[in-house]
């Protein structure tokens, strides 16, 4: 009698995408795409040069364009109190410069024209004096004594240091490396690089003065947050400020800040009275919105001669840019960076991190990771490889004896988490496997001596996903939970919203599996919004994995409050008590005659025409879900690869990935998530970084030199799966979204520097561009630090 | 059908000079006046609502605005609205039929080749001129092709499997 779940469309079901109907027929509604009537166009003028202080500002021939409507300065915001906004971190950033600008890139003036056109036409007649001042672009010239102050609009700060950060237990690593018998040190630095979706920035703010309403449409990965950004610095009243995500173009981090042309634009509008529409250019978006990365790494860990891991130091240096801007909880001034070895059994470790400001975009913001986790984990792996290779230990085998094992949960990391499942040795025996790593070091030897360089990489890390408990993870106060709000219609069909915003991952899709999975209504009966600020209940958006993990497991209480509604209508309906209902997927029964039954549809009906007396009609809930812990998935990726010795070409020859997400919604889904994630890890290791010349000037600010792999170049990935259900989750299970993307660069790159270990290679810092690996392979020297900067500069 | 009024895409100033031109836009011939420096793009989608061509990176490298001009697949971010007076010109909005979906469609569906569906339009175009010159193509053929149009959620790989599902399909069909 019970339902087929998989037939319904419920957990475990391959479900074709929701959305895709739109999206096939260039039916999507992207920020762009909206047009309001009367509607205007703003355009930013940027400063071209990294530090200067501003003399003057002419707009004069600016105002006098047909079309023009309105031209911003900073200084007309600073009348309203609007030229400078508060950030993620609690640091300020400017929404137009006043005094100095502090990166190439940042937003001088705006204008407000009658079209695109007329707008940037416009903002080229805009003259600017200003006067130079030598720019920093890199932590150590920020640092230097005689460095000039970057933020010299801070009462109290002191030179260019942002913060300085401490955790673990100092004196008993300090111990440990005394006992140890061997002390393994990397030194790196993982670059610069930027989010980049294809879709750029943008924002249409829609003021009514006749009823004082704000409507605003974003690119935003969390509208919630942006309408109380908007209610806190705008000063406008909450419930009369909107805030709209339509379908967004893909974000990865970059859609999570408030940026200075989503408050000029509301401004705009305030002031023309018009809806006032900005789209951000592609060079806009590289270099002036939330980066991620650029942070450097002096690790070292204590060994003992069994290949025991004793204790572990990390020393970090950021480059947060001119205004420290990270999305991350408030207690951590460098994200969860200390989730490093988290699935390792280290009895101790300690770290220590510093940032600095420089006159460079501002963020950096968690790029398709959760706040910095995808630095931990790099830089944990690049440490472990090194370290098997100081033992002369093979690489798996370092591993397997260091994991916590599937009977030591929970688990208590050295920096203080606690992980609680997984099956790390099954995950790594299944890669080995499937990659043949056993048969490989003849492989590799064979090879060498057909003067074939091939390499093997391994990476494995747990890492935690889906912010927060509210006890530890807060973003500016705002605890860090989510919501699901369910309403069933009397003819058994439902509505449901959360409080996350899709971008890709499937939200549409899978969040009405969840709902299937516990009411047995079929997935395609039950459409799902989010977005939408005046419909959907409160939430902190979609980031950091953290969709399944919190908003998911709201959609599963919010069902099952509804569950507990609707049984109470069963009995009424059967005639029996409550307790002598049972429930399987979609239909409760009588226990003692299990034919005597009623469906959810059933039930839906009787809440709105025959509920029993007393109770309060309707057939709805809201779930806010505070979860008990992160989850922690589990990911073994392995690499093998060929160097072309006579042009340090590298080709991936085979990528084995197993993934430990818990329990799998959409099967499909999660699959493509990983694939993606693969594709931007191999994307980082390969080609896509930011540097700066020493003038400032941001070198990646477009897509002729910020290269993002195509189809041709990215390889094809094998995806395994090994299931751990998530121990709380009130489905088992665990964020996935960015594991590929945190896991994914340390295999290629420990593939790269295994074919080259022979040569003494240890490290190759990313990229791992042609010119870099044949450096190495010839000198048989490392390479470190940022990549060249081209010529003319 | 749209009215003269609907069809001006841009308000141009008094000293701005407009062309008159007659575009064949998935199927159907339009005329607008334009100024001379409006994009293909730009025309298609403030002058024509046509709003599945997307805007990606204004360089010609991200591919999000692909279309299809005399069958051909053409960056229209990088292509002026005057150059395309008297051609054709097929849109994402031309695929589809109002009864039913095109195969490539259906296989970006199927195979789960799509995420944020930003890029998806000028994809599925790429493939389309791919499969008319084309109809059996290898999978290293189909990467090819698609160089020229950047993904940042899928990877790629479902993308190719779609590609070869609606090629298998069209092969069906013809037959």
């Amino acid at each position: 009698m019970s339902l087929d779940e998989i037939k319904i469309g419920g957990l475990g079901a391959s479900r074709r995408r929701v959305e895709d109907n739109r999206f096939i027929r260039g039916k999507g509604n992207y920020v762009d795409d909206i047009v309001l009537p009367g509607m205007l166009h703003m355009e930013i003028l940027r400063s071209p040069v990294a530090h200067a202080r501003i003399k003057s500002i002419d707009t004069s021939a600016a105002w006098d364009m047909p079309g023009v409507r309105l031209v911003l300065t900073g200084e007309m915001m600073a009348a309203r109190n609007l030229a400078w906004m508060p950030t993620l971190s609690y640091d300020t950033a400017a929404v137009l410069a006043t005094d100095k600008v502090r990166f190439q890139g940042q937003e001088v003036c705006a204008v407000i024209a009658d079209d695109p056109y007329i707008a940037k036409d416009a903002c080229a007649k805009i003259v600017v004096d200003y006067e130079i001042l030598p720019p920093i672009v890199n932590p150590v010239q920020a640092a230097a004594e005689d460095a000039i102050q970057i933020r010299d609009d801070k009462a109290g700060q002191v030179g260019n240091k942002v913060f300085d950060w401490e955790i673990g237990d100092k004196a008993r690593t300090d111990k440990a490396f005394e006992d140890a018998d061997l002390v393994s040190k990397v030194e790196m630095h993982y670059p610069r690089t930027h989010p980049s979706p294809i879709e750029c920035c943008g924002s249409i703010a829609d003021f009514d003065r006749a009823t004082g309403k704000l409507t605003f449409y974003v690119t935003s990965q969390a509208p919630h947050i942006v309408r109380a950004a908007v209610a806190l610095v705008a000063e406008l009243p909450e419930q009369q400020i909107r805030v709209v995500s339509p379908d967004i173009g893909g974000g990865f981090g970059n859609k999570v800040p408030v940026y200075p042309g989503y408050v000029v634009s509301i401004l705009a509008s305030i002031l023309t009275e018009k809806p006032v529409k900005w789209i951000e250019d592609k060079t806009g978006n590289l270099i002036s919105t939330g980066f991620g990365r650029d942070v450097y790494l002096k690790g070292e860990m204590a060994l003992r001669k069994d290949g025991k891991i004793l204790g572990v130091r990390m020393n970090t240096i950021s480059d947060h840019g001119a205004f420290f801007a990270d999305a991350q909880p408030s207690k951590f001034k460098i994200g969860l960076m200390h989730s490093a070895f988290a699935c390792y059994d280290i009895p101790t470790a300690h770290m220590f991190a510093t940032g600095y400001y420089t006159n460079k975009a501002p963020g950096g913001v968690a790029y398709r990771c959760s706040f910095r986790v995808t630095e931990a984990m790099f830089f944990q792996e690049r440490m472990v490889h090194a370290a098997a290779d100081d033992l002369g230990m093979d690489q798996a085998e370092f591993r397997r004896v260091n994991f916590v094992k599937d009977d030591d949960f929970p688990h208590r990391t050295a920096f203080g988490f606690l992980t609680d499942s997984g099956q790390y040795e099954k995950c790594l025996n299944v890669g080995m496997e499937a990659i043949g790593y056993k048969d490989f070091a003849k492989e590799q030897e064979e090879a060498r001596k057909r003067g074939k360089l091939l390499g093997i990489g391994i990476s494995t890390m747990t890492e935690p996903l889906g912010a927060g408990n509210s006890r530890e993870y807060d973003i500016l106060g705002i605890k860090m939970f989510d919501s699901a709000e369910l309403r069933v219609h009397m003819t058994g069909k439902a509505i449901l919203r959360t409080g996350a915003k899709t971008q890709g991952q499937g939200h549409e899709t899978t969040w009405a599996q969840i709902v299937a999975h516990e009411l047995g209504i079929p997935a395609e009966d039950i459409v799902v919004e989010e977005g939408d600020t005046d419909t959907a209940p409160f939430g902190m958006g979609t980031y950091a994995s953290r969709s399944t993990p919190v908003a998911g497991a709201a959609v599963s209480m919010a069902a099952r409050k509804v569950r507990a509604k609707a049984r109470k209508i069963a009995a009424h309906l059967l005639e029996v008590s409550e307790e002598d209902i049972e429930w399987e997927l979609g239909r409760f029964y009588v226990r003692s005659n299990s034919d005597r039954g009623v469906t959810i549809q059933e039930c839906a009906m009787a809440a709105y025409s025959n509920m029993p007396d007393g109770m309060e009609p309707g057939l709805e809930n809201t779930a806010y879900y505070d979860p008990p812990n992160l989850t922690w998935p589990f990911a073994a990726y392995f690499c093998k690869v060929e160097i072309d010795p006579e042009t340090g070409v590298w080709d991936v020859l085979q990528f084995v990935a197993v993934d430990d997400c818990g329990v799998r919604i959409n099967p499909m889904i999660v699959e493509g998530q990983i694939m993606g994630g693969l594709t931007e890890a191999y994307a980082m290791a390969n080609m896509q970084y930011q540097t700066y010349d020493e003038e400032g000037n941001c070198i990646g600010a477009n897509y002729m030199d910020f290269l993002l792999p195509t189809a041709w170049e990215t390889p094809g990935f094998e995806l395994y799966e090994v299931v751990t259900p998530c121990p709380h989750h009130p489905i088992g299970a665990k964020g996935v979204g960015e594991c590929a993307t945190v896991a994914g660069p340390a295999a290629f790159v420990n593939a790269v520097v295994n074919a080259l270990s022979h040569k003494g290679v240890r490290n190759i810092d990313m990229p791992l561009m042609p010119n870099r690996v044949y450096e190495a392979l010839t000198t048989g020297k490392d390479v470190y630090g940022m990549p060249p900067v081209r010529s003319g500069n | 059908m749209s009215s003269l009024f609907e069809e001006i895409a841009t308000p141009p100033a008094d000293n701005i000079p407009v062309r008159r031109i007659t575009v064949n836009v998935n199927g159907t011939d339009r005329t607008l006046d334009v100024e001379p420096r409006l994009l293909l793009a730009d025309l298609l989608r403030q002058g024509l609502d046509l709003t599945g061509t997307h805007k990606g990176c204004d360089t010609t490298n991200c591919g999000a605005c692909t279309v299809l001009v005399a069958g051909r697949p053409v960056k229209s971010c990088t292509m002026l609205a005057v150059q395309a007076d008297g051609r054709e010109v097929q849109t994402v909005e031309g695929l589809a039929t109002p009864s039913e979906l095109h195969p490539i469609q259906e296989g970006f569906k199927q195979e789960h080749g799509l995420q944020c569906g930003f890029c998806t339009p000028g994809m599925m175009l790429s493939a389309k001129a791919l499969l008319e010159r084309n109809p059996n193509p290898t999978e290293d053929e189909i990467r090819w092709a698609l160089s020229g149009n950047l993904c940042r959620c899928t990877g790629y790989q479902n993308i190719v499997k779609a590609v070869l599902w609606a090629a298998e399909k069209m092969r069906a069909e013809s037959n």
